[in-house]
């Protein structure tokens, strides 16, 4: 992790991309601006962190703006990590895909589609991936309700389809 | 009992049905280019559906392969046939009562997802961990780590036509579910791992067996490698087949025995050091060219070096307590409920509200048998967490399994497959 100091000197490095830095519990996180997430992970890919470990979804619920995409960067020779995150509301959950810069990104961009209906533009295939393709809602979203999902067997298809009808 | 098949264009399928009987096979006939099997008389693309119900899919993994002859030319996984909404779920319950849910993921390695998981609560609520609790972890983990690459072993090698050491590897990983047995009450999915240490102390006699168990082990990976490694059938299936340089690896998010067959030798257990493990000596086995052998021989080596480690932290295991002191996360001991006011007021209020957290998020990552297990936990300042997503390296590793298979053999894709490592409970979550 960069210590403190580091984070605001990497911070002052991405310019007006980055709106807050965040050091909590030995972890560093700098939150950026949605439209230039591409670009702040490159800045941040030449400066060492070149592999992208993780990509979370978030529902900050019933703050605003809701979702958030949280980015976790690595540096293997250097043994770092920092956060990048950023936040859309949910009227206008667009997001630049980072799947060209990093391919592992393409199934974990789907989750957060599938989960939180964030949309990643340039995904080249952004389908659900979890979740079966004719489901509607996003489930992992903090006012969607737990329980009450019925369960369809291919048996009682044909009656589950009429009943929407 | 099975309905009549509906044609393709009748309105009672659904949208997904629909499109899912009309695969458009545009898009894979732009990679048929320059073509060198000479030999192929058939210019004919073919889609396989291969799974979701295979025994050679380790699990529900369906994957779509389109096939040119015996020739993979294209392969798209598709999952989420055991999607249990364990990460919802967790966001409904008190932080200390999420472990036993977020332990079943990864059903091979429970301890490893309940590691990530109170690793990031603790580091959370800020919790000390004993060091007699860190090191019962490590022994906990580096068994439950040889437990799952026996499973990996048995199933790969019968997918490669070898059904005996199937057996074998089930007879090792019986004696090690003893142990977990003997130290928490449960085979699976024991809910051993608490925040601030583990739920209690390794009982009288658990030494002795464990030691039991580490002489034998090495003696029958020995054996192991013995029965594969003299096996031509084995070898010609493993070495060189679907090799794929460590660079790649990088890009696609692959990490554990994976990268390391490739040549990387990134290990977190060395990288970074979580719960003692810097205290203890152990080889990072590495792969030279990352072909199906390399992946096969890693896993192997890194039983032994499981043991060894195991042996370390069994010999330098310190006294002390095996869960914090600190009442506010951790239940009382339970003679201090008779005689305790104080006690039986925290005990009360862990049981029923459990503890709150202070907001923040955090990500802690650990290397579990297939690779980086990263839990990310976002607190909200209540006693649930308001998001509890796990990194599975299964997940991940997945999209790897077509750069590797495309323009090789079907039975290479089988081979590959198994020695991917793909746990379906870890995938859907």
């Amino acid at each position: 992790m960069p210590d403190a100091t580091g984070l605001e000197l990497l911070a002052r490095e991405l310019g007006d991309a980055a709106l807050e830095t965040v050091y909590y519990r030995n972890r560093a996180t700098v939150v950026v601006d949605p439209a230039q997430i591409r670009g702040v992970l490159r800045t941040l890919r030449a400066r060492g962190y070149a592999f992208l470990a993780s990509v979370h979804g978030v529902d900050h619920y019933p703050e605003e703006p809701r979702l958030g995409v949280v980015y976790e960067l690595l540096d293997m020779s250097r043994v770092d990590r920092i956060t990048v995150k950023l936040r859309v509301p949910t009227d206008a959950p667009t997001v630049e895909s980072v799947t060209e810069d990093w391919p592992t990104a393409d199934h974990q961009e789907r989750e957060i589609y599938d989960m939180f209906g964030v949309v990643f533009e340039g995904h080249p295939d952004l389908r659900r991936i979890l979740m079966p393709e004719d489901y509607e809602g996003h489930p992992q979203r903090r006012d969607f309700p737990i329980g009450g999902e019925p369960v369809i067997f291919t048996r009682d298809e044909a009656k589950w389809l009429e009943a929407r009808e | 009992m099975s309905p009549a098949p509906t044609p393709v264009d009748s309105p009672a399928l659904s949208d997904y049905r629909r499109r899912e009987q009309s695969i458009d096979l545009a898009p894979v006939g732009e990679q048929l280019v320059g073509l060198d099997h000479e030999n192929e008389t058939t210019e004919e693309l073919l889609t396989l559906n291969f799974g979701p119900h295979h025994p050679a899919t380790h699990g529900v993994l369906r994957l779509l392969v389109t096939l040119q002859g015996e020739v993979v030319r294209d392969l798209k996984p598709i999952i989420g046939y055991v999607h249990t909404g364990i990460e919802k779920t967790a966001e409904d319950k008190a932080y200390w009562k999420a472990i036993p849910i977020v332990e079943r993921m990864d059903y091979l390695a429970y301890y490893f997802n309940a590691m990530a998981y109170v690793g990031a609560v603790e580091a959370l609520v800020e919790v000390e961990v004993p060091t007699r609790a860190q090191y019962l972890r490590v022994i906990h983990l580096e068994l439950n780590r040889i437990a799952s690459h026996l499973i990996w072993l048995g199933t790969s090698a019968l997918d490669l036509g070898a059904s005996s050491i199937f057996l074998y590897c089930l007879r090792e990983r019986e004696l090690i579910l003893d142990l977990f047995e003997m130290s928490s009450g449960a085979r699976m999915h024991t809910r051993y791992f608490q925040v601030g240490g583990v739920i209690e102390d390794i009982p009288a006699g658990f030494a002795r067996k464990l030691r039991e168990f580490l002489k034998v082990m090495p003696e029958r990976a020995d054996e192991y490698g013995a029965i594969l490694n003299a096996n031509e059938i084995v070898l010609q299936r493993l070495r060189g087949t679907c090799p794929l340089d460590a660079e790649t690896l990088l890009g696609l998010g692959v990490t554990g025995p994976l990268l390391r067959a490739a040549g990387n030798p990134w290990d977190l257990r060395k990288a970074a050091p979580y719960s003692s493990y810097e205290h203890f000596e152990f080889k990072i086995p590495v792969g030279t060219v990352g072909d199906n052998y390399d992946r096969f021989a890693v896993r192997l080596a890194e039983i032994y070096e499981s043991v060894k480690i195991i042996e370390q932290a069994l010999e330098g295991l310190p006294e002390g307590p095996h869960i914090t002191e600190d009442r506010k996360v951790a239940l009382p001991p339970r003679h201090e409920l008779a005689t305790s006011m104080e006690a039986l007021i925290h005990h009360f209020k862990l049981v029923t509200e459990g503890f709150r957290v202070p907001p923040g998020e955090v990500y802690h990552p650990i290397e579990s048998p297939r690779g980086e297990l990263g839990c990310y936990v976002r607190s909200d300042g209540s006693s649930k967490p308001a998001r509890v997503h796990m990194r599975d390296p299964s997940f991940v590793n997945l999209q790897a399994l077509a750069p590797m298979c495309r323009g090789n053999y079907i039975a290479d894709m089988i081979a590959t497959t198994a020695m991917l490592d793909p746990i379906l409970g870890g995938i859907d979550r």
